[in-house]
């Protein structure tokens, strides 16, 4: 199953183009029939691939790590395993030492293949991804590739993925039941799996771009599922076009490295020449600048995150699959895949600060804030995923890569059912997302929507033992913000993710308040759901809350699995530190969790600040900080209203302005230049000069010249005639010339 | 290879022979007139298909199917056709295109009708067209080139929208301009090469000889004989004018195949002629065709009409092939020559659609249109299909003549500025941005949303009908075809266009 993964995203994609041909076929609301039962099997398949992964050789040398690596797909793989006899200067050294002959002296050059000849030939263990490929196009001289890489963090996602569009597809055959465009949905819902399933097995860095894409696509689609309502297709084009501008980053980011790794979009070959020194520092520089970019758009980092809360106007399992758990996590693959790249670029190890733990830890609490003055359930968690998107971000920032990932993990489940819940909720609440108004004491009325909701809850928070406490906890003592051993440190990020802990335990606090105590506030008969919404929410709520065993202090499965370890990844001898359990970050952090969580429960349960109350409307600072959030920092305004209304008004007008006048006008001019001589030249040279000397012949020419008047003034079909003729007799002397 | 292969001439003037067959029967037999033309059109598919199958394609990169005969002694003018991996692809979708615009025509002929004289201009034009892309003489080319210019002036002056006089003698006028620089040039080339010839496949190695200095000027004429048919900017304004009044038929062939001549010129005869020139210029045209990405992108963004929106949009795409060419290396050229076919594919479906909502709506007013999607939702769907494949979306045809095409510009050819470049890049990047603007503002406002009062009951507002569906059908087919298999038109362009780059060192 390893070489054959391709398998997993044609399923979905095939599952596309049945719905698409057969889904209203089958009848109204039948489509699903065709979904679930596809992904079903991918996800059986993606089992049975992370079984087979689980169960690899490990203990292999630098050449042993290659071997599962096809010939074709990879320049570098090649000199490795062939020792290296064909290469330049670089690689020669590498090719040597995993061969074992030459000791420790080159460390500089491949310290992993070092690493692997120094233990004797290959006690430790290295992972041994699994490439295979396939020619796409040429271009000179070079070819371009499709393919597919699996390694631990492809078989983590593919499960993921096809785990949670599983659940989302049961999930909403109940909730968009009857709906006009069921079909439709459907056929998107496969679409998108696919499409993220290509992008999270990309071979290249080309092949990533086009599954970066047609997710994007998908999540266009399903935002503006209900595009009858202009809000709604606003926010889908909102959600593409800002992604666009994040595309940009992306595009000049693969071009940078595409040169850079000597004309490649290998994925392990750029990975390996970064990580070797063999690829400019600042060209990685450059180029992890620009992936940021993109990280900043899809992954919905500050502050080109405003389309993602936005984009909670499609269906709720669409926010769940795709808004919450899987599209919006693949900046964070990008930045896991390309790791060297930004690693080096960024010059992580050792240091206290760079770009991308700054975004990522400003994202944290930035977003953390934005989420008290929401009404909207939804838009509530959306600002929590912008938030917990910056906690992965900030672990890859300070070079905690695993712990990105671990926490990608977790918060897909606990996310997802978070999101699954407020559908439940909002199914039942005639619809409305609106906490504030249309909910209130739901707890008895939908206790199983109420325990799970709870649960993801405490997870989110990071509450021990649940999943969300370990994933969290990890990132935070990754930042080495204690002084304990860790890549970097990184204080700064460390204090950000801990305020950003504390809110959200706050805000999902008096989430719970509004939703779920008090009294009913709508005017409908609210309901718990059936079978179909419930079960994958307690599935979810499960998972949210044991997932984090998966990588738990001292037995590190998760690491082991999911880590890569050789030539294509940075090692403990660049810097790359794995930070210990700390006792004292948990503890900091667990307080924090708690003493946000209570505070808000003391406010809106015991309503103990009674003094508090009302503040924002007495005090003139706190007043100005609210009207801050509630405009979300004014980045909207900015963003619709100066920057895309100037495009799209003066600039544009202005531009069109002087198409119509200034060029237009000099083409114009020029052809009326030319009447205005011909005139001058007829009146005055013809008819006066050259006509004086010839009206003594005129009368002979007057007959013709009635004939010459019937093409002129005549009928097209003449003038079509007149033309053919002038063709035929072409190709007459053409033949007659031939012979 | 026999200098006595007929396939080319007989592919090329087919349509010919058609239109004269119909010249004589009586106009008031239509059936017959549109079965002729779609007999002859079929029979052009069917040879297409010989020749795909005789092509040999190992040898891409070298002229095959030659036919080389005495044409005009007295200026040792010969009647060359050749077909290699830069022609074909143009060249086949030029006769794929065909039978799709017949197809389209049979219940979609223009005011004021006439379907034997629309017919007839358009296989005349077809000859036209197809000649010009396997005509290995400079004369025999440009005679090709020329005989374009009537059908379509005549299209567009008849069948044409209400401002169709002005938009018809200025597509014309402006076109001739252009040529006759070009013509100068050729006629300069053949006096300045050591034995004087009209050869294109000797050219290359003859001029040579010709001073750099020489060159640039020779390019210079080229360069706005070819600039003004691709159009580049500032050359453009023919463009919206003729498309937004030329009937659907004229516009998709117009946008699909004919603004082609100008780029495949650019590539084949100046170029590849005049490799120094190229090199001088280069800088010029990369300029101009970035500030046409973002010039035509804002000048969408302006638009009221959808079609003169469209129009605007073929400013910006072909930018991005000009941008490709003007690299000089084989990343530009192969994205632009795919850039052109995925072009005529993609905004010919655009002009079809825009003609099919002509048609029931009789307006194409944006913000009178709305709620397609309700209304006719399958011209809707697919309307949303062709502007995200428009808009470069991976996985569609689009997405390989841009990408490449912006890649190509980081590391252009040697002797290039590369600052220049690399800020042109940048540039024509945040290019796509807009046209993903453009061209979602578009959608949204007219398939997204309920429809308009004015049109809400319309009864004359019905979904893709069956002819439709048969002349789109392989166009969508071929836009995703390409876009999954990108190699499939790859590989048969790049040998041809490393035989070009090698022919001129480059």
């Amino acid at each position: 199953m390893l070489d054959k993964v391709w398998i997993i995203p044609a399923l979905p994609a095939l599952g596309f183009l049945l719905t698409l041909c057969f889904g209203k076929r089958l009848g109204p609301s039948r489509a699903h029939f065709i979904g679930i039962p596809i992904v079903g099997v991918a996800f059986v398949l993606a089992l049975v691939t992370a079984g087979q992964w689980m169960a690899r050789d490990g203990a292999l040398d630098e050449r042993g790590a290659v071997s599962d690596i096809q010939q074709s797909c990879s320049r570098e793989a090649t000199t490795i395993s062939s020792g290296g006899a064909a290469a330049g200067d670089g690689t020669a050294n590498e090719g040597s030492t995993a061969e074992g002959g030459t000791g420790g002296d080159v460390v500089s050059a491949a310290p992993e293949a070092t690493r692997a000849a120094e233990s004797g030939g290959g006690t430790e263990e290295l992972t041994r991804p699994v490439i295979r490929c396939l020619s796409w196009w040429h271009s000179g001289p070079l070819q371009f590739d499709i393919g597919t890489q699996l390694d631990g963090m492809a078989v983590l996602l593919l499960v993921v993925v096809t785990t949670i569009s599983l659940l989302v597809h049961v999930y909403s055959s109940d909730y968009v039941n009857g709906d006009r465009r069921y079909t439709h949905y459907f056929a998107f819902l496969s679409l998108f799996t696919a499409s993220m399933l290509f992008f999270v097995l990309a071979e290249n860095t080309l092949q990533m771009m086009v599954g970066w894409e047609l997710v994007g696509v998908c999540s266009f689609a399903l935002i503006g599922h209900w595009w009858e309502e202009k809000p709604n297709s606003d926010a889908a084009l909102k959600a593409f076009l800002t992604n666009r501008v994040g595309d940009v980053g992306l595009m000049i980011g693969v071009i940078v490295l595409f040169f850079a790794a000597g004309q490649n979009f290998s994925i392990y070959d750029i990975n390996v020449m970064a990580n070797n020194g063999r690829i400019n520092h600042t060209l990685l520089l450059v180029s992890s600048c620009c992936l940021i970019a993109a990280v900043m758009s899809k992954s919905g980092q500050f502050i080109l995150h405003t389309w993602l809360p936005d984009a909670m106007a499609g269906p709720t399992p669409v926010s769940a699959l795709i808004h919450a758990a899987t599209m919006v996590v693949a900046g964070i693959y990008m930045v896991g895949r390309l790791y060297p790249v930004f690693f080096h670029g960024l010059s992580i190890a050792g240091s206290s600060i760079n770009l991308l733990a700054v975004v990522g830890s400003v994202t944290a609490v930035f977003g953390a804030l934005l989420a008290f003055v929401q009404k909207d359930i939804k838009k509530v968690l959306a600002y929590s995923t912008v938030s917990q998107l910056g906690f992965m971000v900030t672990a890859l920032g300070v070079g905690a890569w695993t712990a990105a990932l671990f926490h990608l993990f977790t918060h897909a489940f606990f996310k997802a059912g978070l999101f699954l819940g407020a559908g439940s909720l909002s199914h039942s609440c005639g619809h409305s997302f609106d906490m504030v108004e249309d909910m209130g004491g739901m707890r008895k009325v939908m206790p199983r929507t109420f325990w799970t909701f709870v649960v993801g809850t405490l997870s989110l928070a990071g509450i021990f033992p649940l999943a969300g406490f370990w994933s969290k906890d990890e990132i935070l003592a990754g930042t080495g913000g204690l002084g304990n051993a860790a890549t970097g440190s990184y204080y700064f990020a460390f204090i950000m993710l801990l305020v950003a802990a504390a809110f959200t335990a706050a805000y999902m606090t008096r989430t719970i308040w509004y939703a779920f105590y008090g009294e009913y506030r709508g005017h409908g008969h609210p309901h718990e759901n059936g079978s179909r919404i419930t079960v994958p929410l307690v599935i979810l709520a499960v998972l949210g809350a044991i997932a984090g065993f998966a990588n738990l202090p001292g037995v590190l499965t998760f690491e082991h699995l999911v880590e890569p370890v050789g030539a294509y990844f940075p090692g403990h001898e660049q810097g790359l530190v794995h930070a210990d359990f700390n006792l004292a970050v948990a503890i900091l952090s667990t307080l924090a969790a708690v003493g946000g969580g209570l505070f808000s429960y003391l406010y809106y349960f015991r309503r103990s600040f009674k003094p508090l109350e009302g503040f924002s409307g007495r005090n003139r600072v706190a007043h100005a900080g609210k009207t801050l959030l509630e405009n979300k920092y004014y980045l909207d305004k900015l963003y619709t209203d100066i920057i895309v209304g100037s495009i799209k008004k003066p600039i544009a007008a202005a531009a069109y302005w002087v198409n119509q006048h200034v060029i237009d006008g000099v083409v114009n001019g020029a052809g009326k230049g030319a009447v205005v001589a011909g005139k001058f030249v007829y009146e005055k040279v013809d008819q006066l000069l050259v006509d004086g000397a010839v009206n003594g012949v005129g009368s002979v020419a007057e007959s013709s010249g009635g004939e010459l008047r019937r093409f002129q003034t005549g009928h097209v079909q003449q003038y079509a005639a007149l033309f053919f003729a002038a063709a035929a007799l072409l190709c007459g002397v053409f033949v007659l010339i031939l012979g | 290879m026999t200098t006595n292969n007929w396939l080319l001439p007989t592919i090329t003037f087919l349509p010919l022979l058609a239109a004269a067959i119909m010249m004589v029967i009586p106009k008031g037999e239509e059936q017959l007139h549109k079965l002729i033309a779609l007999a002859a059109s079929l029979g052009g598919v069917v040879l297409g298909v010989v020749l795909l199958v005789r092509f040999d394609y190992s040898q891409a990169g070298v002229p095959q199917m030659v036919t080389d005969k005495s044409w005009i002694k007295l200026i040792n003018s010969r009647f060359i056709m050749t077909m290699d991996g830069l022609s074909m692809p143009l060249f086949i979708l030029t006769l794929a295109l065909l039978p799709l615009v017949v197809i389209y025509s049979w219940d979609h002929i223009p005011s004021p009708g006439n379907p034997k004289a629309f017919l007839m201009l358009i296989l005349v034009l077809q000859t036209g067209l197809l000649g010009s892309f396997v005509a290995e003489d400079l004369i025999l080319f440009f005679v090709f080139f020329e005989v374009v210019l009537l059908p379509m002036y005549f299209m567009i002056g008849v069948w044409g929208g209400e401002q169709r006089q002005y938009a018809s003698i200025k597509f014309f006028l402006y076109t001739l301009f252009g040529s006759a620089l070009m013509i100068l040039s050729f006629l300069a080339l053949y006096f300045l090469v050591p034995t004087p010839t009209f050869d294109m496949r000797a050219l290359p190695e003859l001029a040579k000889g010709i001073s750099t200095g020489t060159q640039v000027l020779l390019f210079g004429g080229m360069f706005v004989g070819f600039g003004i048919k691709v159009p580049m900017f500032p050359f453009h304004t023919w463009l919206p004018d003729a498309h937004t009044q030329a009937p659907t038929q004229g516009s998709v062939i117009l946008a699909a195949v004919m603004l082609k001549l100008g780029t495949y010129g650019f590539v084949r005869i100046a170029v590849g002629i005049l490799p120094e020139g190229a090199r001088k210029w280069a800088p010029v045209i990369a300029v101009l065709a970035v500030i046409g990405i973002i010039y035509g992108a804002l000048g969408c963004l302006a638009q009221t009409d959808m079609k003169r929106l469209i129009a605007f949009s073929s400013v910006a795409h072909m930018g991005f092939v000009m941008l490709g060419v003007s690299t000089l290396t084989h990343y530009g050229i192969n994205a632009a020559m795919f850039g052109m076919v995925a072009h005529g594919l993609i905004t010919g479906m655009l002009f079809f659609i825009a003609g099919s909502i002509k048609d029931r709506f009789h307006t194409l007013e944006i913000r009178r249109l709305g709620g397609l999607l309700i209304q006719a939702p399958r011209l809707g769907w697919i309307l949303g299909f062709c502007t995200m494949a428009s808009l470069g979306l991976p996985g569609l045809a689009g997405f390989w003549g841009e990408f490449p095409a912006i890649l190509s510009a980081y590391q252009p050819s040697d002797g290039l500025n590369v600052a220049l470049f690399r800020t042109l890049m940048v540039i024509a990047a945040f290019g796509t941005v807009l046209a993903a603007g453009y061209l979602l503002w578009l959608f949204q406002r007219t398939a997204f949303g309920t429809p308009t009062e004015e049109f809400a009951d319309d009864p004359h507002i019905h979904d893709v009908t069956l002819h439709e569906w048969v002349a789109w059908v392989p166009m969508l087919g071929a836009i995703v075809l390409f876009g999954i298999l990108p190699g499939l038109m790859f590989n048969v362009l790049n040998p041809a266009v490393e035989a070009l780059l090698r022919a001129g060192n480059l």
